[in-house]
């Protein structure tokens, strides 16, 4: 693994209950490069979340590793003593992280402003000017005006869009968006697609987004991981061709090469299921 | 547009007034019931329909009232259950919300004491009372432990189950930025949990009365509590019903000024 962004060598998770031991992400070994833009794709149960909530670093693995710009994140002996040594509770690592819910859950007894200063109380880095960059990021995202609102006053789109503001006034090296656009109406999620893809495209995010869609994954990648469920495998990498990467998601979905990749990850998705 | 806009506007300046018109009828009858049931007992009363010995009458409560607030012994008596109630609901209320602070801190804790909270919660508390009288002397301590005891079980129990529902996913967010547990505690779990609390503040104004009255009966020093059994052991039921309605009246006052403050902070979710 040379300068890789994230790297996940050989990761595996096990849920226990009182009577089932159930293995939900088995040898997951992958990479993802610095600017990178990459979906997690698969049916539900095929791990995809809690590799996710692995890399948020709030689900420790049973095996594997996990790498961040460099610095080991699990498994957490390592990541305790380099959080000993950096003189902090927590690991800095930890802070690189910005984590997008499928819901926006904003804090209703907050305003907007509040909601999105969120990240930067927390983490202690509210300053005049990290505020000021928060809220020139909210404006820009078409939200300028609203924060003084509480949060039931904006619609489901707009109420993402704060969200997206929240997670990305911490400035954080990798974005992980746990399918953010699944809960909202089709235009809405059109739109909100084509708006973060552009805010990451500008910023130079990398990024990993869950989804079980696969139009959503071929629209907004660079590449995709496929997963198959019980337990949760790596299957396949497809790699969104050059045409198709430059475009903004909503060209892309215009483009002729995207149904035949449709077509191809499809098949590959039911072959999966034939084969359970 | 400008006659229908007229139209619109004149519909509802009607719904309003018929909302209006509403509430002057309940209002009406609201009051028009008090005078009745005064004027009934006053009635009954005078023309011996009930016994006046132990129904007394509205008169002669409203006379031995001017009296007694003559003799400036009924402030006295008034003043302390008012101190005492106050003081069992606020540290009833505080108490408990602090007890399942610490619950929710230290999740041990509260699998360990949950079988002792469910027993202490079934008791009635009143029975508690002669062992607080001789633990802490016959004095206001008992009978504002007694308000205290009454109520900090049972807001211990709400307060915590409100933590625990508090939706993981506020959590989550607070945690992707790596929020330690006190972080956590104030950002998410004490707002999201602020509704339930002051639900509970309302049910502890209605107990800290209850322990209060009965801590008056046990003790028997002063207080309305003591007017009330006091009144009763002399047959004199014109003050058991004067203290009576003056319990009745400060409650009243009392659970309005926590639909108040409800009002006032509970309106932002």
């Amino acid at each position: 693994m040379n300068r890789m962004f994230l790297a996940i060598d050989r990761l595996s998770h096990t849920y226990f209950t009182k009577t089932t031991a159930v293995t939900a992400l088995d040898q997951v070994s992958l990479s993802v490069e610095k600017g990178e833009f990459v979906s997690f794709l698969g049916p539900s149960g095929c791990g995809k979340t809690t590799l996710l909530s692995i890399i948020a670093g709030l689900i420790e693995p049973t095996e594997g590793s996990v790498c961040i710009d460099g610095e080991l994140l699990w498994p957490r002996e390592a990541n305790a003593a380099m959080a000993r040594r950096a003189g902090g509770a927590d690991s800095p690592i930890r802070r690189a992280v910005g984590y997008m819910l499928q819901q926006d859950y904003l804090f209703p007894w907050k305003t907007i402003e509040e909601n999105i200063l969120l990240g930067l109380n927390i983490t202690g880095t509210l300053t005049p000017e990290t505020k000021e960059r928060a809220l020139a990021l909210l404006t820009e995202i078409g939200l300028g005006g609203v924060e003084s609102y509480d949060p039931n006053q904006l619609s489901g789109g707009m109420r993402q869009r704060a969200a997206l503001v929240r997670t990305l006034a911490t400035d954080p090296k990798l974005l992980l968006l746990d399918e953010p656009f699944s809960a909202l109406d089709q235009q809405t999620k059109l739109k909100l697609e084509e708006l973060v893809w552009k805010t990451l495209q500008q910023y130079g995010k990398t990024a990993v987004l869950v989804t079980h869609d696969i139009e959503e994954a071929i629209a907004m990648s660079d590449r995709i991981f496929l997963f198959s469920p019980r337990p949760g495998r790596l299957v396949r990498t497809f790699l969104i061709p050059d045409e198709l990467r430059r475009c903004s998601p909503l060209s892309a979905r215009q483009h002729p090469a995207f149904s035949a990749l449709f077509q191809s990850i499809w098949k590959e998705m039911e072959s999966l299921e034939s084969g359970q | 547009m400008n006659p229908v806009n007229n139209r619109i506007n004149a519909l509802h300046d009607a719904y309003l007034a018929a909302l209006r018109k509403e509430r002057r009828v309940i209002r009406l009858w609201q009051a028009a019931l008090l005078v009745a049931f005064f004027a009934v007992w006053e009635a009954a009363s005078r023309f011996h329909w009930v016994d006046p010995l132990l129904f007394s009458s509205p008169s002669a409560i409203f006379k031995l009232f001017l009296e007694k607030i003559g003799d400036h012994s009924l402030l006295t008596h008034t003043w302390a259950t008012l101190f005492e109630t106050m003081l069992g609901f606020v540290i009833g209320t505080a108490g408990g919300a602090l007890i399942g602070a610490l619950l929710w801190w230290f999740p041990r804790l509260a699998k360990t004491l949950d079988p002792y909270l469910v027993v202490f919660n079934a008791m009635p508390k009143v029975a508690l009372g002669p062992m607080l009288i001789v633990a802490l002397g016959p004095g206001f301590t008992s009978i504002i432990a007694m308000g205290v005891v009454i109520s900090i079980i049972i807001t211990t129990i709400v307060v915590y189950a409100s933590f625990q529902e508090v939706d993981p996913n506020y959590m989550k967010v607070l945690r992707t930025f790596g929020a330690t547990r006190y972080q956590c505690f104030k950002e998410a779990v004490l707002p999201a949990s602020f509704p339930a609390i002051i639900s509970t503040l309302k049910v502890n104004v209605g107990l800290a009365w209850v322990g209060v009255i009965t801590g008056e009966f046990l003790v028997s020093k002063q207080g309305l509590g003591y007017l009330i059994i006091y009144g009763f052991q002399v047959f004199n039921f014109t003050l058991v019903l004067m203290s009576l309605l003056i319990v009745a009246l400060l409650s009243t006052v009392m659970y309005q000024l926590v639909a108040l403050i409800e009002k006032k902070w509970g309106s932002r979710r």
